[in-house]
């Protein structure tokens, strides 16, 4: 191993042995959160997997016939069945008494609103599917319409700010809860601003028996009307801030946190993206959607406690953010 | 040896002679007692096979197209607004080309809600690209079955079986079933070329833009109008089996040299056929069981329909603001012939509006009637049921 310098490539590349399920070349924007989130899912999964992918952009970027950047067995059928074409997958895999494990990929449309009916069905029947949600919170596919994901106050294409509105009038849905209901074996939530926690998730819910849900914010440059060279920095501070919590439940119970050190105001956050503009113009109902924002980033740190008590290697500041090869080195 | 069975039992039964190994269904009357009758089978041990009871029938055809694509031999049934649910998972199927078969326990459709049996529902998926064969009899339903799923692997095109809903699945009647050897002789284990297998990773559903996309109906069409010698070999090598023919195609029976012919889908066919029998004062006719809808077998039916001065098409749904579905098809495949029967067409037994012996001398009547000949009629609605102005 050390005959040659670690920073040779070919040692480096050696010392990599990672599986691509996502090649690169795929028609993607520059930074998309989901291109990234669906390398290091696949990545982590490794190859013996079978791939059910909801419409969406994911599906677009990577397969325009006769392409395909995928180096795994996918489908892609309708919308809003991705999770129900997985059970049946994996209901096949498992007559045959193959290993072969059985992945559902979906953007927050194909979670939490048209894929809903299928995935609560998958779960309660005990597939053992996990079923992985990019959100990115509107449907960019169609040109950033708002879902049930969205955020408060986002502007989005159908959630435009006016007269009488200051972008979408609705709460995110709580899908934490509704998955938490369902009390399957494994269930949590991660973040492309931590490769490394996102792939320990991802093993973590290969290695549980039954259904298994992984929700990724995955930032979008396009929609969110921010930086592609800042996708990272923004999904960080969506969870440094408290407004996207990255936790893991078992059996419907909270059982770890990503705990956040020094949580950042709201505003570090929004400021950065021009779905939130109008929430920085200098007039009382801002001023009130912001304060309202905040509220709900103070909730969530108080509802699953994750206000951390020092400065622990695995928080928002320490856990790996940047050092290739995720946790090998970590 | 006949056995006394209620259509759906035997169903249940023969698609588990068919070894699928995935299942999935959501219930809707009348397709419920073939989907019990596999869960019980499932249950009992009698069937090696993953039953998945799914919360909607957009899953249910979902959960089937995974699993087909997967590798393993699948099945369902729906009727009705479930069929409706599914539709844009059938299309899907189909213009995937993954071979799966699916009972449709034909019924109406809402509003206003109506349980009972019409084949508004099966025609409403006329376009989706799926084989449709429509049985006249259990029997026919029980061996089409078995036909069905070797169509659909052979020409990896699913294959809807299309049962008259009550009139056929909820009857008792000594029917033959199969054995599992003549079966198995018949029906080799599912293997789908396309499959999805990380030994040979492909992507399957892919976006597929203008420079394909026509090649890519083309190919289904071609696929579809090919698989009709299929589907007539089929029922001929089952045939050699068990020793009972389904009518391939088409079928032309009663009196062959009847000047007159009707057509007709599904069950309707029996109650006409012991119409004609019981009166020999009513006109002779020649029967065309139309069993493959899709695809529309126009040169089997203009041989059938040869020496025909008139052709009553009978059907059992219609498209409202236009008059019948097959009707019009049917005058266009024969409009090709040098001495066309002249085609009436009309729509009886909507929504389970019994259809009783008579209604042999009534469609004769209003072919031959000098009362609005030729017109598209629902030939047993009644005007003092209608509004002044609707009548």
């Amino acid at each position: 191993m050390n005959e040659q310098p670690l920073h040779h490539l070919d040692t480096l590349r050696a010392r990599q042995p990672r599986f691509r399920g996502l090649e690169s070349g795929h028609r993607a924007c520059q930074g998309c959160g989901e291109a990234l989130a669906a390398r290091l899912t696949t990545e982590a999964a490794g190859p013996d997997v079978v791939v059910a992918n909801a419409t969406g952009c994911l599906e677009v970027f990577t397969t325009p016939w006769p392409q395909s950047a995928w180096r795994l067995p996918w489908i892609h059928s309708v919308f809003g069945n991705t999770a129900a074409v997985a059970a049946g997958m994996e209901a096949a895999l498992k007559q045959q008494g193959r290993a072969t494990q059985v992945l559902a990929f979906a953007g927050d449309g194909g979670t939490f609103d048209i894929g809903f009916q299928a995935l609560s069905g998958m779960m309660e029947r005990g597939h053992d599917v996990l079923f992985v949600c990019f959100d990115n919170e509107a449907y960019m596919n169609t040109g950033v319409q708002r879902s049930g994901s969205t955020p408060h106050a986002a502007m989005t294409t159908t959630s435009p700010p006016g007269e009488l509105r200051m972008g979408k009038r609705h709460m995110k849905k709580d899908i934490l809860s509704i998955i938490a209901a369902h009390h399957i074996p494994y269930a949590a939530t991660a973040s492309v601003a931590y490769p490394s926690d996102l792939r320990k998730k991802v093993r973590r819910a290969m290695d549980t028996e039954g259904a298994s849900f992984l929700q990724i914010h995955s930032p979008c440059p396009l929609g969110w009307g921010h930086d592609g060279a800042k996708t990272i920095e923004v999904a960080r501070l969506a969870v440094q801030t408290g407004l996207f919590p990255v936790i893991e439940m078992e059996r419907g119970e909270l059982i770890g946190t990503l705990p956040i050190r020094d949580p950042r105001p709201v505003s570090d956050y929004l400021k950065l993206q021009n779905r939130f503009r109008h929430l920085f113009a200098s007039e009382y109902r801002a001023r009130k959607e912001l304060e309202h924002l905040q509220a709900i980033a103070n909730r969530n740190i108080e509802r699953f406690e994750l206000r951390g008590v020092g400065s622990e290697s695995y928080d928002t500041e320490g856990a790996d953010t940047v050092h290739r090869g995720g946790d090998r080195w970590a | 040896m006949a056995l006394a069975l209620e259509g759906s039992q035997a169903l249940a039964r023969t698609v588990a002679l068919c070894r699928p190994q995935v299942v999935a269904a959501y219930p809707i009357t009348p397709q419920t007692h073939i989907v019990e009758g596999i869960a019980k089978l499932v249950a009992d041990g009698q069937l090696a096979c993953e039953m998945v009871s799914v919360e909607s029938e957009h899953s249910a055809a979902s959960v089937a197209l995974g699993a087909a694509a997967a590798g393993s031999r699948a099945y369902t049934a729906s009727a009705s607004q479930g069929i409706l649910l599914m539709a844009e998972v059938l299309y899907d199927i189909s213009g995937l080309r993954i071979p799966l078969v699916m009972t449709c326990a034909n019924r109406a459709l809402s509003g206003p809600l109506n349980i009972w049996n019409d084949q508004q529902d099966s025609m409403s998926m006329r376009d989706s690209g799926w084989i449709q064969l429509y049985c006249a009899t259990n029997q026919e339903a029980v061996d089409t079955t078995v036909q069905a799923f070797r169509i659909a692997e052979r020409c990896e095109i699913p294959v809807m079986v299309c049962v008259d809903g009550f009139t056929l699945t909820h009857t008792l009647e000594p029917l033959e079933l199969p054995t599992a050897e003549q079966v198995d002789g018949f029906l080799p284990a599912y293997a789908f070329r396309h499959g999805l297998d990380p030994a040979e990773p492909r992507s399957l559903g892919t976006l597929v833009g203008p420079e394909h996309f026509s090649e890519v109906r083309h190919a289904h069409h071609q696929a579809m109008m090919n698989a009709q010698a299929e589907i007539e070999q089929a029922d001929a090598d089952w045939a050699a089996v068990v020793g009972r023919h389904c009518g391939g195609l088409v079928e032309a029976r009663g009196d062959p040299e009847a000047r007159l012919g009707i057509l007709t889908l599904g069950s309707v066919l029996g109650t006409l056929e012991d119409a004609m029998d019981s009166d020999p004062e009513l006109p002779r006719a020649r029967f065309i069981k139309l069993r493959s809808f899709r695809p529309f077998p126009a040169e089997a039916l203009r041989q059938a329909c040869e020496g025909l001065d008139h052709l009553i098409v009978l059907e059992r749904a219609l498209s409202p603001g236009a008059g019948g579905i097959v009707g019009p098809e049917v005058q266009t495949a024969l409009i090709e012939m040098a001495e066309p029967p002249r085609v009436h067409n009309y729509a009886a037994g909507l929504g389970g509006r019994d259809l009783s012996l008579d209604l042999y001398s009534r469609i004769v009547q209003a072919a031959f009637g000098a009362e609005r000949p030729r017109e598209f009629a629902i030939i047993d609605a009644d005007p003092e049921l209608l509004p002044e102005s609707d009548r």
